[in-house]
């Protein structure tokens, strides 16, 4: 496979990697990429505005992004994303720790 | 040693616990937990830190008195925290902490309010020389700051100090998950011996910084990728944390190698800790039902969607009106529902259905209807398991923090 066919096909695993965490109806995910030098890419690929489309029906409340230049990571604050959260959802999994890899799943914006 | 064993709904199923039971109440885990570690902390002179109280901190105190006993430690000194236990002083109208309208908006029973207590509740046990210390809703990072305060002689107005301590509470609340536990992911985050991960271990200086590691014996690993994982877990603004004792900065912090398996961590930053202390309160949620069946080979994902339906109908029949249900297709849709476009490939799904009811009984008849599509649903279904659990519901309101006064008292094995 030739680097621009790999490239296209990259996904934000392939660059960085997560935590997600929950307070009520809010979930939280950190997002820290392996390379400093993705970073920018990582700023890029994962805006809020971004996060809150992939996700309509399950990210219904507003999408905060906070940055940690130093560490090369981002934090996402997403509210009305756990479906009522763990006192109300009737999900599998209430508390949303598997929203990281519902971040790391989405494609990375290598465009210009 | 620190033992954080409360998450915000764990005190309402103590409490649930505590009514059937005045006797229990405190974490099931109490007496195996004491039973391992007495005897080795005793012989190191190790106090152990501990909110396995949870509903019933004297309850859990006078049980480790027990344990000690029959272990034969006389004159070991177990201090009892308590006042966290709020619901005498919490209005029935008190509003929501962060959404709308007040606890008299909530259609179940109460079945009680703990604040949340900082390390200015934890101290004056250490300073009475208390081997174990029990509490209730003891704030996660503040079981760890304590002892710093303590061995420190930290000044209550020393934010920076109590920030930077906050900081290694919050990296080693929730044990392994520095150390390597919820961390591996195949091929790109690999993790040595994870079945036998070990506990973390901060080093901390009289500055507040600090080297978090483990044993080198166990499993698991600390590096640069685990500490800033934990660093922003459950973290929302990572310059505001808010915490009984302080509001911690860890928007600054710096996170460096410092050998195999250490990691130093520095710069934490605080301002003034807030005025008001948060509460849950916990509430009766009725019962939630689980159950499910299996379908594999050809045509699972079809078969399973036609559970999903015949089971559907079922219950808006018998139960009519609006049940709090859920149906997912396990290999399909469980986790991230309707969220990604992942292709259903799969030929080995289960149907999953998940119902909330204030009665058992009407969780009964989903299990009953849902094992019965093993007679009248599609073919091949297999594996049907159905368990009823008791269920609870929090809220979070504040309470002015005058209003809390949590007292220790020692008892001695």
């Amino acid at each position: 496979m030739n680097a621009s066919s790999r490239n296209a096909r990259r996904i934000v695993r392939d660059i960085a990697h997560a935590r997600a965490g929950d307070k009520g109806n809010t979930s939280n995910v950190s997002v820290w990429v392996y390379d400093p030098a993705d970073f920018e890419l990582l700023k890029k690929t994962l805006t809020s505005e971004r996060i809150k489309r992939a996700f309509p029906h399950l990210i219904r409340g507003e999408v905060t992004r906070y940055e940690l230049e130093h560490l090369h990571g981002l934090n996402f604050v997403m509210r009305e994303a756990l479906e009522g959260g763990v006192n109300r959802s009737l999900n599998l999994d209430s508390h949303g720790k598997s929203w990281s890899y519902l971040l790391l799943g989405l494609p990375v914006d290598e465009g210009p | 040693m620190v033992l954080e064993c409360l998450g915000e709904r764990t005190v309402a199923f103590g409490h649930r616990d505590r009514i059937v039971d005045p006797s229990r109440g405190y974490n099931p885990h109490l007496e195996m937990r004491m039973n391992a570690l007495l005897p080795t902390c005793r012989a190191a002179g190790t106090v152990i830190i501990t909110n396995m109280g949870a509903a019933n901190p004297r309850a859990a105190a006078a049980r480790t008195i027990e344990v000690a006993r029959k272990l034969g430690f006389k004159g070991l000194k177990v201090a009892c925290i308590e006042g966290d236990d709020v619901a005498r002083a919490v209005p029935r109208d008190q509003p929501f902490m962060d959404e709308p309208g007040n606890l008299s908006d909530v259609d179940m029973p109460v079945v009680g309010m703990n604040a949340y207590l900082g390390s200015d509740a934890i101290v004056p046990a250490l300073e009475a020389g208390a081997d174990v210390v029990i509490g209730g809703r003891l704030a996660d990072p503040s079981m760890f700051l304590a002892p710093l305060v303590h061995r420190f002689g930290w000044n209550g107005s020393d934010l920076q100090r109590l920030g930077a301590g906050t900081l290694v509470g919050h990296l080693m609340e929730c044990g392994m998950q520095v150390t390597g536990g919820y961390f591996a992911d195949p091929g790109m985050k690999d993790v040595d011996g994870l079945s036998r991960c070990g506990f973390p271990i901060a080093e901390v200086t009289e500055d507040g910084s600090a080297v978090i590691t483990k044993l080198q014996t166990a499993g698991g690993c600390v590096n640069l990728a685990t500490v800033k994982e934990q660093l922003l877990y459950e973290v929302h603004d990572p310059a505001r944390y808010i915490t009984p004792d302080v509001t911690a900065d860890f928007s600054r912090v710096v996170v460096e190698n410092a050998g195999a398996d250490r990691v130093r961590v520095s710069n934490a930053g605080g301002s003034a800790r807030p005025d008001s202390l948060k509460v849950t309160v916990g509430f009766d949620g009725g019962f939630q039902g689980e159950a499910g069946v299996s379908y594999a080979g050809p045509a699972a994902v079809e078969r399973g969607r036609l559970a999903v339906e015949i089971v559907g109908h079922r219950i808006y029949k018998l139960l009519g009106g609006q049940p709090d249900l859920r149906f997912s297709l396990i290999g399909v849709n469980s986790l991230f529902t309707n969220a990604g476009t992942y292709p259903a490939e799969t030929e080995d799904v289960r149907l999953h259905v998940a119902m909330r009811s204030r009665r058992r009984e009407e969780v009964e008849v989903l299990l009953w209807e849902v094992e019965s599509l093993l007679c009248c649903g599609p073919a091949g279904g297999g594996g049907f398991r159905g368990v009823i659990a008791p269920c609870v519901m929090t809220k979070s309101v504040l309470i002015e923090r005058d209003l809390v006064r949590p007292t220790v008292e020692i008892l001695m094995a």
